[in-house]
């Protein structure tokens, strides 16, 4: 089973972030970038499914210079062979744009399922896995939880459980190939191990240019400017050190809230 | 600039309200179908051609996100997604979890496509009316199952007065006990934020947030929650919140009535002592 796995590089969690002079995008000189979270579980759920039906592991991430460290990771996590699509300037696409550019990476492989993450922790659209479906034309299912290869039962199918609202889960069949995001937790996610990271130099990246894989249509959707939200000033913080805040916290929550 | 938004029963009053605000002539349709993407994406699409309205609006469900992007790069655009606020052309939305706002403008002709958050608009008193949509025809490459629920809730977290609700900030299991403390000295049921019942450090049973728990108790104490809106829908109901966090610009803190920023490994166990000291 081929299954292809699309990862984003993102900055790293809880770094501190500032918008750039522009206005426009954050200021990206002195952030360090992981693998975004979603698409780590994404990852791990294609690693998994290897493991249990064989075949091969292919990351695919499109993105600045950069990204070749995150993909580089991801094989040393056990995919086996990597396209980066490099594009200087992701955050000028819509994710149409980037749909496009994944899409026409994909052609040519045909893979029998595409993993990615729900959502990216940066713009947070959470719609590139399911533009993907409709530019290909493969059926998808969004926010899984699990994943189901029927091989041994109905080859050629594929039966998932989906998260819906307040608690509720339902199982969905489609045949392959086809699309999937994944939730973050379904599964716990490995590390690379030492002879992982070894052999991941040694691992194929294929490097395509964006420009190579054809023009895109023009974005539907421009970021103008980014800012820090307005702050509702609603909150009343306690200072000092801990013991003098929490006296204050107490006060309140004792004559205000009257809880204690 | 003509309207057409696709309701469904959840956000339904939202999303109309928003739609009203957006735009005239409206109109307002629900799909009459089971759901799957494939069937809810064809109908959406002759729907959206026989109306041809300028702006498509949804309330961001999990069903929205399903299908809606699908919909709109049939139509060459992209979803516009979780939208809190603006109006046409420019419409506003969160990026980066919460931390920044970004503006938003629709480029090129319509039909545009956009999707607003839970809570971010007031239902109206007096809504349009919503027309019953059926689809000429519909096929589905998935076949759904009925929905099911994983096991009977254990912890029904909606009837506590108080809840702790821990989150990521608390870095380890073997951390859990410090929460546990403020929880026990409070008298209040001990609750989480997604990441720690993924994890498996609280069972799921305790998650508040889109996918667990609707909560609205007298006091929420959110502990090491940097307030994502998936656990802010789920908690921002409560009559009291405090907000227990290192980071000041965490979001908690924008919804938060009483705030302490610092390192919860000290606030809490400080917490815990004045607490006992006051009931003694």
């Amino acid at each position: 089973m081929k299954i292809a796995v699309a990862i984003k590089q993102v900055p790293l969690r809880d770094s501190p972030l500032r918008v750039n002079a522009a206005g426009t995008w954050i200021e990206e000189d002195n952030l360090s970038f992981e693998i975004n979270e979603p698409d780590a579980y994404a990852l791990e759920e294609a690693l998994q499914l290897r493991e249990k039906h064989g075949g091969e592991v292919i990351v695919l991430s499109a993105g600045p210079a950069r990204a070749s460290q995150t993909i580089r990771e991801a094989l040393a996590k056990g995919a086996d062979r990597a396209i980066h699509i490099e594009h200087a300037d992701l955050a000028s696409l819509d994710t149409l744009g980037v749909g496009h550019l994944l899409a026409a990476a994909l052609r040519n492989e045909s893979p029998d399922l595409i993993l990615t993450g729900l959502q990216s922790d940066d713009l947070g659209y959470g719609q590139t896995g399911v533009v993907l479906a409709e530019l290909l034309g493969l059926p998808h299912s969004t926010i899984i939880m699990q994943v189901q290869v029927m091989n041994d039962v109905q080859p050629g199918k594929l039966r998932v459980k989906r998260e819906l609202e307040d608690g509720w889960f339902q199982h969905i069949e489609m045949p392959l190939p086809a699309v999937l995001t994944i939730q973050s937790g379904l599964n716990k996610l490995r590390y690379a191990t030492l002879m992982g990271i070894k052999k991941a130099k040694t691992k194929e990246i294929k490097v395509v240019s964006a420009a190579e894989l054809g023009a895109l249509p023009p974005p539907s959707a421009v970021i103008e400017k980014i800012y820090a939200p307005e702050k509702s000033n609603q909150a009343q913080i306690f200072e000092g050190d801990a013991k003098t805040a929490a006296a204050k916290l107490v006060e309140k929550l004792r004559f205000e809230a009257r809880v204690i | 600039m003509s309207v057409l938004a696709i309701v469904e029963q959840r956000m339904a009053g939202e999303v109309l309200a928003a739609a009203q605000e957006f735009g005239s002539p409206l109109k307002a349709c629900s799909i009459d179908l089971p759901y799957t993407a494939d069937a809810y994406t064809a109908a959406a699409e002759e729907l959206i051609r026989k109306v041809n309205p300028t702006l498509v609006v949804f309330g961001h469900t999990y069903q929205t996100r399903d299908y809606a992007p699908k919909l709109a790069a049939r139509f060459g655009r992209v979803l516009i997604s979780d939208v809190i606020g603006g109006k046409p052309p420019v419409f506003v939305r969160q990026m980066f979890q919460g931390k920044f706002n970004a503006d938003v403008r629709l480029s090129g002709d319509g039909p545009h496509f956009l999707s607003i958050q839970a809570g971010a608009w007031r239902a109206e008193e007096n809504p349009a009316a919503v027309e019953t949509f059926s689809p000429s025809s519909t096929t589905s490459r998935q076949v759904p199952e009925a929905p099911f629920r994983e096991s009977a809730r254990a912890v029904d977290l909606t009837a506590a007065d108080i809840i702790v609700s821990v989150g990521r900030g608390i870095k380890e299991k073997e951390n859990i006990p410090v929460v546990e403390a403020l929880a026990q000295a409070l008298g209040a049921e001990l609750a989480a934020s997604r990441p720690i019942c993924d994890a498996g450090w609280l069972p799921m049973d305790r998650q508040v947030g889109s996918s667990g728990q609707t909560v609205s108790p007298k006091v929420y104490v959110a502990v090491g929650i940097s307030g994502a809106i998936q656990h802010l829908v789920g908690m921002k109901g409560a009559k009291t919140i405090v907000a227990i966090n290192k980071d000041r610009d965490a979001p908690i803190f924008d919804v938060a009535h009483y705030g302490i920023v610092g390192d919860l490994f000290e606030v809490v166990p400080a917490l815990v002592e004045e607490i006992k000291k006051t009931k003694a």
